[in-house]
């Protein structure tokens, strides 16, 4: 009885004082920040992590006293995967809650949904996930690979530290993996591999019975040529195909598979085993041994309140993003995204894993590049490193449509600028 | 008191020069590059110390650890819990524990991995059992050099098994195909005639290629016409097994499908009930699976047997309920009955997010189902495959067998066919109905537990075999089991056919096509059921 009386009368100051704090927060001037990750649908067993990654910087920046005075407020909506959502929620976070900045999408999708609204609504974007190029928007800054910063560093490794010489391009069936290989493509015939050492083959979302295209990779690693894979392979169809590479008996001492989506979330839900000396390439690994790294985690894990979560490569994106966005505000002594914009270019901070992420003028940033190999706690073993960061390139060099465009936000206010015809051909270019 | 004084003596024993020789090579792993290691490894396999095979072999397993204070290298016993128990690598006795963070693991990398094993396979040709010497054999014969044909040679004057004889011969007649003696390449070539290896294909296939001025390699005419004809014959031996491999991937891949589709061929089949939830059933059953391998962690193999009656039980009496509670109503109206099935499939999916998240879920495979069953050269089949064609055909007997055998199957056949009359006869229709729809239902999850094997186990598992079950259904013909085994087993096979030339999405498209076809030429499937009972449907 005492108890609960005394529990009652606890209650009762908490609400007086919670009443008070909010009064106060109310009061008090905020800067929002929007936060745009699917909670709900497909997407959400990736997004949620990077939702809760920008709650964690927020957190974090507000204990120590907030930007220019004010405390950061995070305003979260979901999308739920739902890719003309992304449009509407965005529109929202603009418009209705006026936001200084978003942090948010994850397929290519929908950052494609979406941009049309932030250029319309002038609003900045960081995203945080590597896509496939081929993109640069005066919004938005690209946090996450582009292929120069993933797919090609792991090519050239196969190439020249493995020795590989026929190549299988596996891909799920959508936009990301058919931009890539097409780039990859180019980029390997341009190295000299013949059209007949290359083998490209797509298979629909969640595929399940690979048999006949592991065996149909098994033959076409058997000609006597190294060979290698080189995956894009989505989401869920990945378990079933590292099952059969191994209930057939293709090692990766064999047949190396290099992954570009498979990471420490992925693996963190299933039996490592199957994977064993698989390779993936990403500009983050939980398993690198820096000082900053070793913070981050014991942040995460504290925040997360699960000791046990992993940290992956889209999450350090965010962990840059979020603080580039910080200097450029604190640089510009606004929120105004004009002003952030115009200071973003050049602004470093250090990433997780011991080097510098710089804003390019292309609004993409410089990456280290780094390839692991899949150990049986399903963490990563980094067997190689760029010798130091890679400066993202909006545009592929190996591409023919491409390669004469160039992004530059600095000096020639231009995405998509034409160095042969000296056009900037505007945002609809195709 | 005892423990320091054994701590104290267990170093000092005596350390011969070799010893500290290897122990210095040893410790150079600790800083080197990965091809240096690979350099490091080769002068270890050749200092002849006794305990090289140990330390190669945790090298390789990953067990190979230095101790961050005093930088001495151990072997552990097992890479897994804490602390790690240690073995002194020189004379591989225990030298105590010591916890994880103290220790730093000596990494490899795919390419030094694939070097030790050939170093490690070395000396396991002289293990007692024939399997680990095939292996070794097999393993030694992906790269041969000076010194593997040495030891080959040796062995094949002790060794006692013919496949391992086989083997090596091959091996010899590989190295022997340098050789300068046009003779002793002939021989070689009769020998490798009888390989069906693609390794040994792709090595004959070289003796016909030209070097870069024109001429061939192999300048022998007569070596050269053997050699091809060599090639031929190996080609087309694989050709041939590449074909029932084939053959055995379409029966894989349709018996996956009968299995999902004998449940609905019940429900659907029989009652004509439009179960939209049957997807969710067979999900249901997977989970069951995981739940049942949560409940009983170390043993795999036995947890997945055990789930298979649980499965069974959990999609069956879900099924009674169902049918009780809601289908029962509609009868007869298949439109509602469609929409309230498919409610309940959503209420299902989000039943087991809510309880096991939206993630999926990890069914561990046991040993005896991964990997694969060697029949040659040319021709291996995978265990888990196998084990679903097998598990597929015995539940479609046993599932005959109720049905044909029993009083209960002559009950459901009866109202089935005759609703009035079987109920004029006396038998209870609305509890054959129950039992009826809980058989499959019950089913549906018995083929759950074999999905949980192939796919991943999580909420949308259902929904991707639910259009291929109903395509199964209504294929071989409403009403037919023996139409679900033939029509499920056609799809397969020609879907493996397509698939090779066709890709994976147009081979679906293929076969969804040919199926409308099929169904406007032949309305009832390719077995149509005879009688009044089908006039009435």
């Amino acid at each position: 009885m005492k108890r609960k009386a005394k529990a009652m009368v606890m209650t009762g100051w908490l609400l007086i004082a919670g009443t008070g704090f909010s009064k106060a927060a109310v009061a008090e001037e905020t800067i929002k920040v929007g936060v745009l990750h699917s909670l709900s649908g497909t997407m959400a067993i990736s997004e949620t992590t990077l939702k809760d990654t920008i709650l964690m910087m927020i957190d974090a920046q507000n204990k120590k006293g907030g930007l220019l005075g004010k405390k950061l407020e995070p305003v979260v909506v979901d999308p739920a995967s739902n890719w003309p959502l992304f449009a509407e929620k965005a529109a929202q976070l603009l418009e209705k809650d006026k936001v200084a900045v978003v942090f948010g999408c994850w397929t290519s999708v929908s950052r494609k949904s979406v941009l049309p609204v932030f250029e319309k609504d002038n609003g900045l974007l960081f995203y945080p996930v590597q896509y496939e190029g081929e993109e640069s928007s005066k919004n938005v800054i690209y946090t996450g690979a582009a292929p120069n910063q993933q797919a090609i560093p792991a090519v050239d490794y196969l190439m020249k530290e493995v020795g590989v010489k026929r190549w299988v391009l596996e891909g799920t069936d959508y936009v990301y993996p058919r931009t890539t290989n097409k780039i990859l493509e180019a980029y390997l015939k341009l190295k000299g591999v013949k059209a007949e050492d290359i083998s490209i083959n797509y298979t629909p979302f969640g595929h399940s019975d690979w048999q006949s295209r592991v065996a149909a990779i098994k033959k076409f690693g058997s000609a006597g040529k190294k060979t290698a894979v080189v995956s894009t392979i989505n989401g869920d169809a990945n378990v079933p195909f590292y099952k059969e590479l191994g209930n057939q008996k293709i090692s990766a001492e064999d047949i190396p598979v290099v992954a570009f989506s498979v990471g420490e979330e992925e693996l963190s839900g299933l039996d490592a085993k199957p994977l064993l000396g698989h390779l993936a390439a990403w500009n983050y690994f939980e398993s690198i041994n820096t000082p900053a790294n070793k913070a981050f985690i014991a942040q995460w894990h504290t925040f997360i309140k699960n000791p046990k979560r992993t940290t992956n490569d889209p999450m350090e994106a965010h962990y840059i993003g979020f603080n580039l966005w910080v200097k450029a505000v604190e640089k510009a002594r606004s929120t105004d995204v004009e002003k952030v914009l115009s200071a973003l270019p050049g602004l470093e901070t250090p990433n997780l894993t011991g080097g510098v992420a710089k804003v390019l003028p292309n609004h993409h940033i410089t990456k280290p590049v780094y390839i692991g190999e899949v150990k049986a706690d399903g963490q990563f073993n980094v067997v190689w490193k760029s010798a130091a960061e890679v400066p993202g390139d909006a545009w592929s060099r190996y591409l023919p449509g491409s390669k004469d465009i160039v992004a530059d936000w600095v000096t020639l206010k231009c995405g998509n600028y034409n160095t042969i015809t000296k056009k900037c051909s505007g945002q609809n270019y195709k | 008191m005892p423990l320091l004084v054994l701590r104290g003596v267990t170093p000092v024993h005596a350390q011969s020069p070799h010893d500290v020789s290897f122990l210095s090579t040893l410790g150079e792993l600790r800083e080197a590059t990965y091809s240096d290691k690979a350099n490091i490894v080769d002068r270890l396999s050749k200092s002849g110390h006794p305990s090289v095979r140990a330390v190669l072999t945790a090298l390789l397993e990953d067990r190979l650890y230095f101790r961050n204070n005093d930088r001495k290298i151990f072997i552990v016993k097992t890479a897994e819990g804490d602390p790690l128990n240690l073995i002194d690598p020189v004379s591989l006795r225990d030298a105590g524990s010591a916890p994880v963070d103290s220790l730093t693991q000596i990494g490899t990398n795919n390419a030094l991995r694939r070097e030790l094993r050939t170093a490690v396979a070395r000396f396991a040709l002289s293990s007692p059992e024939v399997g680990v010497r095939l292996d070794a054999v097999r393993e030694m014969l992906r790269s041969l050099d000076d010194a593997s044909v040495a030891l080959l040679r040796a062995r094949l004057g002790v060794e006692t098994d013919g496949g391992v004889k086989k083997e090596i011969k091959t091996g010899l007649a590989l190295a022997a195909l340098d050789s300068s003696d046009t003779k002793g390449r002939l021989e070689a070539i009769a020998t490798l005639k009888q390989s069906l290896s693609q390794d040994v294909r792709n090595r004959l296939a070289l003796l016909l290629d030209k070097s870069a001025d024109g001429t061939f390699v192999e300048r022998d005419e007569k070596v050269r016409r053997e050699a091809a004809s060599a090639v031929e014959m190996i080609d087309s031996w694989r050709r041939l097994y590449s074909a029932i491999q084939t053959l055995f991937f379409g029966l894989s891949l349709g018996s996956v499908l009968v299995l999902i589709a004998i449940g609905l061929a019940i429900t659907f089949g029989v009652m004509g009930v439009i179960n939209m939830a049957h997807g969710e059933l067979m999900m249901l059953g997977a989970y069951t699976t995981y739940a049942v391998q949560v409940a009983m962690p170390g043993h795999v193999g036995v947890s997945i047997l055990a789930a298979i009656p649980a499965a069974f039980i959990v999609a069956g009496l879900t099924g009674v309920l169902m049918e009780r509670t809601i289908i029962r109503f509609l009868y007869g109206r298949p439109l509602e009955t469609l929409l309230a099935t498919f409610g309940v499939s959503l209420i299902l999916q989000q039943a087991v997010r809510s309880i096991f998240s939206a993630l999926n879920r990890s069914v561990v495979t046991p040993g005896w189902m991964s990997g694969s069953l060697r029949l040659n050269d040319a021709l291996e089949v995978t265990y888990n495959r196998l084990y679903v064609v097998i598990f597929t055909l015995m539940v479609f007997c046993l599932i005959l067998v109720v049905l044909k055998r029993t009083r209960v199957g002559l009950e459901i056949r009866a109202v089935a066919q005759n609703r009035a009359m079987a109920k004029a006869m006396g038998i209870r229709t609305e509890w054959v109905d129950a039992v009826t729809f809980g058989l499959g239902s019950g089913v549906a999850g018995v083929a759950g537990v074999a999905l949980s094997q192939l796919t991943n186990v999580g909420p949308n598992l259902g929904q991707s075999y639910i259009i291929d079950s109903f395509m199964v259904v209504v294929f071989g013909g409403v009403g037919n089991l023996w139409g679900s085994l033939i029509g499920g087993m056609s799809m397969g096979i020609v879907n493996e056919l397509l698939e090779p030339w066709a890709g994976a999405v147009l081979a679906k498209i293929f076969i969804l096509v040919a199926l409308i076809l099929f169904i406007q030429a032949r309305p009832r499937g390719l077995f149509p059921q005879a009688g009044r009972a089908a006039e009435d449907k």
